[in-house]
């Protein structure tokens, strides 16, 4: 008894030392504080990855360069898992324990959303970079992203499906319906597809954490459709394309950026000859592209950059530009900054900040061949 | 929506293939739920953990220790792969069920049933955390490779058959009908019955219990590797060790050793394929979207009606 009543103080001696540790006043003088909220691990892990090797670049440049306002940024970066409640949680950890001055993330909208809602609420600057659902930045005017949205995208890839060389007449949907991105591309893909004559044969749902397809896939194959739009994340599309080939479709699957990952190698044969639309191709020729490419796989060993690594690394170069702008770093001038940014060169294209806060960009249609994406052509955004 | 013209035969020809083949799956996982709780009385919740452990014990196999990865286009994998891997997978996942059941269960032999189902959620955490750590799986999704050819071996009206559903379908039948020689006609299934029946008289009669208990963890352990073995040949895309996709199959396994009567062998496998096919056909001809809705709708109807599952016989508890 005497020996586990010692034992408790000094575990409790040990606790209290450590809260003195960690209370420490803001300090002007200290580094300036970036969040980045990610799913480093779990179903849609690469994105977190690309998506933060894409944000640290930008701020190792920025640093060289001599910082922001004199002082050096740092990045904290935490792992969600790829779960809506994790996202709040890291963003509230970010914003009230690390008092950070602005936030990055996510890929998914509906953890963007999860995020942005507590962004908003403490004021604090948050900006997504791949995020594409509307509802994202319809939160309110702390949230912005840097990437084209869904009503676009939506449009892009029924534009394509209808054009050379897929020239579809019939297309079928296999969408996610328990993930926001899914259902909302679905929808304006549907809209834009039968506006420019095409017919939908039937739209298939499923939902999270399905991994047979073969009853929807079955249902898809007897409408005959000459694309399967499958507006899906990368680790869903790998088993449907496996599983579609099993079933002996043989049509080309085509999809949003939610294709975008190294990973749609594991796949195999059966993405070959499959279609996706995404923020930029690395074989773009403009000299910003082959630039980042060039720097990036000098530190990342010879890795060719994903759509993911390159709107992180513009979210974030966006984002500093924005707090070099800014009158002061406060919540409110800094989201004022952001949003008034005007032909910022990015990576991706040319980013300009509409007045709810999304960029205006052409979008890059990509062809899989043995996993990896090459580049078909580029839609530009309807006038 | 134009779902006219779909052939129904071969519709239901596909649902019933699917249906049958994931109800093997479930009927492996549920023979091990229903054996350790014919044995020892309670529900072994780190089960579903080696059925995962299983599939990715496969997926290291193949694609790690093997390097199996590509090929399948390159020129072909070897013929003995399959059983390589399949094998290696279930001796692994035995000795892990072994080990669990020494290390963490057989020291509560005598403490209340509670303490042990604790201990169970207990172990199935740390399976699912331990598979995560980078040295171990890693906290991604990874893709097992193709251990057989995309050949087609029949069509059954206008279906394709590849080989990887024949192999889907038909081992589970194989290995039921081993189980059912074992436990039916060996001495150690003998024990196993006796033990299941009464503990003390079988231990009175010179059976070592001990002994039958551990025989018992490693057979249902091998079995859920072989049923997480065919899951990775099928579905290809592993989720991570920890995601919920993985409890919510070890869920329905469970739930179709209730419905075929926990504690009784036949039912486990009657339990998995009704449990299976029902899945299919509800995803098929209502609303796919209600997957797992239609699975527990099933425990909830025939835990109203039959508590004792469809082959279980109500047992009246002396007090």
């Amino acid at each position: 008894m005497d020996r586990r009543r010692w034992c408790g103080s000094v575990l409790g001696l040990g606790f209290v030392l450590l809260g003195v540790g960690c209370e420490r006043a803001p300090d002007d003088a200290g580094p300036i504080l970036i969040g980045h909220f990610a799913s480093m691990t779990g179903s849609e892990a690469t994105w977190g990855v690309s998506t933060d090797r894409g944000v640290r670049m930008a701020v190792d440049e920025a640093n060289a360069e001599g910082g922001v306002r004199g002082r050096r940024l740092k990045v904290i970066t935490y792992d969600n898992q790829g779960k809506q409640q994790e996202s709040a949680t890291a963003v509230t950890r970010l914003i009230t324990q690390d008092k950070v001055v602005a936030v990055l993330g996510e890929v998914a909208s509906s953890r963007s959303i999860a995020g942005g809602q507590v962004a908003q609420r403490f004021g604090v600057p948050m900006i997504s970079p791949s995020s594409t659902n509307p509802k994202v930045t319809e939160i309110g005017d702390m949230i912005s992203r840097v990437c084209f949205i869904d009503p676009f995208q939506g449009y892009a890839c029924a534009k394509f499906a209808r054009g050379e060389p897929l020239r579809a007449q019939k297309a079928a949907t296999l969408y996610n319906r328990a993930q926001i991105y899914s259902t909302g591309l679905n929808e304006t893909f549907r809209e834009h597809f039968a506006k420019l004559g095409g017919t939908i044969t039937t739209e298939q749902a499923y939902s999270d954490g399905d991994t047979d397809f073969s009853a929807q896939l079955t249902n898809i194959r007897g409408t005959a459709p000459d694309v399967i739009f499958v507006p899906g994340y990368y680790t869903e599309v790998i088993n449907i394309s496996v599983q579609a080939r099993r079933l002996g479709i043989t049509v080309p699957l085509l999809g949003g950026d939610g294709w975008d990952a190294e990973d749609l190698k594991n796949a195999g044969a059966a993405l070959d000859g499959c279609f996706f639309c995404n923020h930029y191709s690395h074989e773009d020729p403009r000299p910003a592209v082959q630039e980042f490419v060039r720097k990036y796989k000098a530190l990342e060993g010879g890795r060719v950059p994903d759509g993911m690594a390159a709107t992180g690394y513009d979210a974030a170069r966006l984002l500093i530009d924005a707090m070099r702008r800014a009158p002061s770093l406060s919540g409110k001038d800094l989201a004022a900054a952001i949003a008034a940014t005007k032909d910022f060169p990015g990576v991706t294209g040319v980013i300009t900040i509409d007045a709810q806060r999304n960029a205006r960009k052409p979008a890059v249609i990509l062809r899989l061949q043995g996993g990896k994406p090459s580049f078909v052509t580029s839609i530009d955004p309807p006038e | 929506m134009d779902t006219q013209s779909i052939d129904p035969l071969m519709k239901l020809v596909q649902t019933l293939l699917d249906g049958f083949a994931v109800g093997g799956m479930y009927a492996l996982i549920a023979l091990g739920y229903t054996m350790v709780y014919g044995i020892l009385k309670f529900i072994n919740f780190a089960h579903s953990d080696v059925f995962t452990l299983g599939a990715w014990v496969s997926w290291g196999l193949a694609a790690r220790a093997l390097r199996l990865e590509g090929a399948a286009d390159a020129g072909g994998t070897p013929v003995w792969a399959v059983p390589v891997v399949l094998l290696g997978a279930m001796l692994l996942c035995g000795t892990v069920g072994f080990l669990i059941e020494r290390l963490a269960y057989k020291p509560l032999r005598a403490a209340p049933r509670l303490n042990v189902l604790i201990t169970a959620i207990g172990v199935s955490l740390l399976l699912q955390n331990v598979g995560q750590l980078r040295v171990v799986f890693g906290p991604y999704p990874k893709s097992m490779p193709a251990l057989l050819p995309d050949v087609t071996l029949l069509y059954v009206a206008g279906v394709r058959v590849p080989v990887v559903d024949v192999l889907v379908i038909g081992l589970p039948l194989v290995l039921m009908l081993g189980l059912e020689w074992l436990i039916f006609r060996t001495r150690v299934g003998l024990a196993m019955r006796a033990v299941s029946y009464n503990t003390q008289t079988a231990a009175l009669m010179g059976v070592n219990v001990n002994r039958v208990i551990s025989f018992t963890f490693v057979l249902g352990s091998a079995l859920a590797a072989a049923a997480g073995f065919l899951y990775a040949l099928k579905y290809v895309g592993l989720k991570q060790p920890a995601d919920t996709t993985w409890v919510m199959l070890g869920l329905k396994a469970f739930v179709a050793a209730v419905v075929g009567g926990i504690g009784n062998v036949r039912g486990a496998m009657l339990g998995g394929f009704a449990i299976g096919l029902l899945e299919f056909l509800g995803v098929a001809y209502l609303e796919p979207l209600y997957r797992d809705v239609y699975v527990f709708a099933v425990l909830i109807l025939v835990l109203l009606l039959r508590p004792a599952g469809i082959l279980g016989r109500a047992a009246v508890e002396k007090v």
